[in-house]
């Protein structure tokens, strides 16, 4: 388990933590027909080297888009990233692709989703891991290759040498996602980031591909920022969490701290709509009604408004401004936040009147 | 084992392929279940495990290599393509990714309303006129929660993904089918929309008093919606029981593997590695001899490498497929020593 190792760093306040990404005020937009889309719109957080960060949201959320923001991963055309972006002592915005690459890789690595498409099919397993080692770190041939061999090893293939030799679709999805990690780990970065890493893969392999990623940073002391639309990829497995919606932190806490303290309703949402395989079958599902905001045009006021179960009139025409909660480390927005006072009186009066939200949900529910 | 009254029996389904050389996948190797009118069936395994290949065999799409499909009481695979024909509106699907089984080009009142004029002599209420076909469309896409006025005109483009599910649900339920064939309907979905279209699987179901078969390899969704649940490995049928069964007294050990490696959205329940699947699913060209999951059991011995474990009751409703079923073990020895002796 990652988070006992990783919050001894604040039991002990003498050795203090190591910010090791400082994101301010991120703003990334995109040109498209229909106008200007602010994909990620003002985001600010922290991270302390070593830690774990699991960004939540649905699609469209912007949990993507922010993570290649962060990495300057974006398109050279039609789009624009503002902000600042702090990492291990580069100012990562206005870097030339130059100065990029020596960056990425070493100090800064990333999976994607996808392993079928985000290896190279015409090149062997071997070449795509040392590649990197070579290029970086300046091995040798031999060298490269006998590093590549404990990689594979270290993300658990099995008869490494042999696979070395194999092309990408000789491997099945979870051998893959677990070369792309190798790939991913072989310079020693000192941020991973995990952009839905296990969405692509069967049950049993994604636990197996979360075992393997936590164990690897844990052994590592690398930092890692996971994203994924599961509440329950993150749970078990994350220091913080960060809950996005409509291209804004809308909560953020400790995970322990979200799960137990929830404020936003989104938040909730999110939770209630998961499956519990400990419940009986049948039980209803808290869907969320409607879909995410256009972010072409996003509504007025608190962007989760028009699906939100505790909306109040001023929801719809003042947004609320990420706060501070009680507890150390939560920030949350919302006016009417989750189990307060006004929260309940909110979510009273709304049943009180009867407000339907959205036609999906006399369908749905 | 199999009913009389059942709406849909599946009888020893075989379906090969062949891969050249003489050589064969064995994608789904002589599995048996039945389904009961108005009853929900999961189907769960891994990639690989032939749940989509039964699913489709069941609607003949292709036609098992062989075995049986039971349909109240007439057997599909014997039957010739026109006498098919009249079947087929009654078995409808649905599939896993629902913008590209759409087609693009087509407006939502033609890929909703076309299986009417398709179908028009096999059903048995005939939609006659245009207006009947209109008012008929525009009843299912208001049911699965649609507005008709505004879809009807519009392209699956203009649609999210769970929109576009919703429409391939409208397209098999305009046929008024007897039974809906859901292959991983919600996998490719995020959570909140996935619970959006369960629950409306769930309402249709009682709607349109449907029989569903429910493939998927999420096996907390799989819960919630079934009955029962069958559990497939490697082309072979694992356990079957009814899902609440399933869920708490897992007899096969490759169902309690399973049941494992769900995540918990829980900050208080330490992902714990022990019981997890280690390795890679064997070939299923040349799958293992005996018990197919042998090779990654926990409990596997010499008996299940030569012996091919029959699906047998351990409980009731409860059949698995285990020579050391986790529901026979005795607590007082260690399990494989007591069920050695039993055997």
């Amino acid at each position: 388990m990652s988070r006992g190792h990783t919050t001894a760093g604040h039991e002990y306040p003498e050795i203090p933590a190591e910010t090791l990404l400082t994101v301010e005020d991120l703003r990334t937009t995109f040109d498209t027909p229909r106008g200007k889309l602010t994909a990620v719109d003002g985001v600010s957080f922290e991270l302390e080297a070593g830690r774990t960060l699991g960004v939540v949201g649905e699609s469209g959320s912007g949990k993507t888009v922010l993570s290649r923001s962060v990495m300057r991963l974006l398109p050279k055309r039609g789009a624009t990233s503002t902000g600042r972006v702090r990492f291990n002592g580069h100012e990562m915005v206005g870097l030339t692709q130059k100065q990029l690459r020596g960056i990425w890789g070493t100090e800064l690595a990333m999976v994607f989703q996808d392993p079928m498409t985000s290896l190279n099919p015409t090149m062997r397993i071997g070449n795509q891991i040392t590649e990197s080692l070579r290029y970086h770190l300046g091995m040798s041939s031999s060298e490269a290759t006998e590093h590549a061999v404990v990689l594979l090893s270290s993300v658990g293939i099995p008869t490494p040498e042999r696979r070395l030799h194999d092309y990408p679709h000789q491997l099945s999805g979870g051998l893959r996602q677990r070369v792309t990690i190798a790939i991913a780990l072989a310079c020693g970065p000192r941020l991973l980031f995990a952009d839905e890493p296990t969405t692509a893969l069967d049950v049993t392999v994604q636990a197996q591909i979360l075992d393997l990623l936590a164990a690897q940073q844990r052994e590592r002391s690398m930092a890692m920022i996971l994203v994924t639309h599961d509440l329950g990829v993150v749970a078990g497995r994350t220091d913080d969490i960060a809950v996005m919606y409509g291209g804004k932190i809308v909560e953020q806490a400790p995970t322990k701290t979200l799960f137990a303290e929830m404020r936003m309703p989104y938040t909730e949402a999110l939770l209630g709509s998961i499956p519990r395989a400990d419940q009986p079958s049948h039980t209803p599902l808290q869907a969320i009604p409607g879909r995410p905001p256009d972010l072409v045009s996003p509504p007025p006021g608190c962007r989760f408004a028009p699906r939100c179960p505790y909306a109040q009139p001023r929801c719809r025409h003042e947004e609320p401004p990420l706060r501070e909660a009680p507890t150390k480390g939560h920030r949350f927005a919302c006016w009417f936040p989750v189990g307060t006072p006004e929260g309940r009186q909110a979510l009273e009066e709304n049943r009180v009147r009867g407000v339907a939200l959205d036609p999906a949900r006399s369908v749905t529910t | 084992m199999t009913t009389n009254d059942a709406l849909l029996s599946v009888e020893n389904l075989v379906v090969e392929y062949p891969v050249g050389r003489g050589r064969k996948v064995h994608a789904v190797s002589d599995v048996s279940f039945d389904v009961q009118a108005g009853e929900t069936l999961g189907v769960v395994g891994e990639s690989g495990c032939g749940k989509s290949t039964a699913g489709k065999a069941i609607v003949q799409l292709p036609r098992p290599t062989s075995g049986s499909v039971l349909f109240e009481g007439t057997d599909l695979v014997k039957l010739d393509g026109d006498q098919l024909r009249r079947f087929r509106p009654r078995l409808q699907m649905i599939f896993q990714d629902p913008v590209s089984s759409l087609n693009p080009r087509r407006r939502v009142e033609d890929i909703v309303g076309d299986p009417l004029s398709v179908w028009s002599a096999e059903l048995e209420s005939s939609v006659a006129s245009k207006q009947e076909r209109k008012a008929k469309v525009a009843e299912v896409l208001e049911a699965v929660g649609l507005d008709p006025v505004s879809a009807a005109g519009r392209r699956p483009h203009e649609f999210s993904g769970g929109q576009c599910q919703r429409i391939s649900i409208a397209r098999a339920l305009v046929l008024e089918p007897k039974v809906l064939i859901c292959d991983e309907p919600v996998s490719a979905l995020d959570v909140s929309i996935q619970a959006q279209i369960i629950n409306l699987l769930e309402a249709m179901k009682a709607r349109f008093s449907l029989t569903l078969v429910f493939i998927s390899h999420d096996l907390a969704v799989v819960r919630n919606i079934s009955d029962r649940v069958a559990v497939m490995y490697l082309g072979k049928l694992c356990e079957l029981a009814p899902s609440d069964v399933l869920y708490r007294t897992p007899a096969h050990p490759y169902t309690a593997a399973l049941l494992a490696s769900i995540p918990e959205p829980d900050p208080a329940i330490v992902p714990s590695t022990t019981g997890r699947l280690t390795g890679e699913l064997p070939s299923s060209i040349d799958p293992p001899s005996g018990c197919r999951f042998r090779t990654r059991c926990p409990r596997a011995e010499e008996r299940c490498a030569a012996e091919e474990p029959v699906l047998r009751e351990v409980a009731t409703g409860q059949r698995v497929a285990c020579h050391f079923p986790l529901v026979e073990a005795r607590p007082a020895a260690p399990a494989n020593v007591a069920s050695q002796q039993s055997a």
